[in-house]
């Protein structure tokens, strides 16, 4: 079955460059879902059943760690892989995004085919490839 | 004062290889820097409408900015988004504030080691023809022109250490906290 995902960047740009990713990546994914930060986020996950969140970690309102925190706390959602999509370097920062239970970390500027190869082997190691 | 721990031509170096390496991976658009210090200034270029800022905080504090043409903005945002853009809108703003939240992303990643810990904030983008831009609290100023598609633009990094901002931003008549 088709994984939908969630995208959650405030910059629209990088929500369409990731859109323009996913729909030519090979991985049997389904439908994308967007969000300008974690509190839209978290609106999209209660209302629909997304199965791979790749997220930004500066946004307003409620920041990529915030969200991540709330996605594990909820029982429902907590094995939703995350992989954070950020220009953030700092090592204290990957490290919270580890510990919290992010699956991945791709550094922004990034190419496509960075990215479908961090949610292939994301998907990969949760049992979610087809 | 105390000295900025990375020199001029150290924030050119980083300024330089950072926006090469974002133009280089997200649009595939070459592009020439000017030497430090050096090259066309973009102060004479016609058109240098839109600007994009970001903020730094820590212990040195301060801005980043790029700036450039409408029509470069239009070009950029083309190559990022894959779409053609005749004139400025919401779509070309957004994608030059990312690409300021990029490149001077990547350059605050690299000055930590240097200058401690840095916070950058969300961009903000300017389009206009008749403004003036002005960083008032850069006791550090580097600029850095490149060349790209004939055009000119301009990245740019303001900083100043933060406890001198806390005193040049201290209102008139009021007591410093110790």
């Amino acid at each position: 079955m088709a994984l939908d995902v969630l995208i959650v960047d405030d910059s629209a740009a990088i929500r369409k460059i990731l859109q323009r990713v996913l729909s030519q990546a090979d991985l049997a994914l389904g439908e994308v879902f967007e969000a300008g930060d974690g509190v839209e986020a978290l609106k999209v996950l209660e209302a629909k059943t997304v199965g791979l969140v790749l997220s930004d970690l500066n946004m307003p309102n409620m920041d990529g760690l915030q969200l991540l925190n709330s996605v594990r706390s909820r029982p429902e959602w907590s094995a939703i892989p995350v992989i954070m999509i950020t220009t953030e370097g700092s090592e204290t920062k990957v490290v919270e995004a580890v510990h919290l239970g992010a699956q991945g970390y791709v550094r922004k500027p990034f190419t496509a085919e960075q990215i479908k190869e961090k949610i292939s082997s994301c998907l990969g190691r949760a049992g979610k490839l087809a | 004062m105390m000295e900025l721990p990375l020199s001029q031509d150290e924030i050119a170096t980083l300024i330089r290889a950072n926006t090469q390496k974002v133009f280089s991976t997200m649009l595939g658009l070459p592009i020439t820097a000017s030497a430090a210090g050096g090259g066309r200034p973009l102060a004479g270029a016609p058109d240098r409408s839109v600007i994009s800022f970001v903020g730094l905080t820590g212990q040195w504090s301060g801005s980043g900015s790029i700036q450039c043409s409408a029509n470069l903005a239009c070009t950029i945002s083309g190559k990022l988004l894959l779409a053609d853009f005749d004139s400025v809108n919401s779509e070309v703003l957004d994608a030059i504030g990312e690409m300021a939240n990029m490149i001077l992303g990547n350059f605050k990643n690299d000055a930590e080691s240097r200058l401690g810990p840095l916070r950058l904030s969300t961009p903000t983008v300017v389009h206009g023809s008749s403004f003036e831009a002005r960083n008032w609290n850069g006791q550090y100023r580097t600029s850095v022109s490149f060349d790209c598609e004939g055009e000119l633009f301009e990245v740019k990094v303001c900083l100043a250490r933060s406890q001198a901002l806390r005193e040049t931003l201290q209102p008139a008549g009021a007591v410093a906290q110790p």
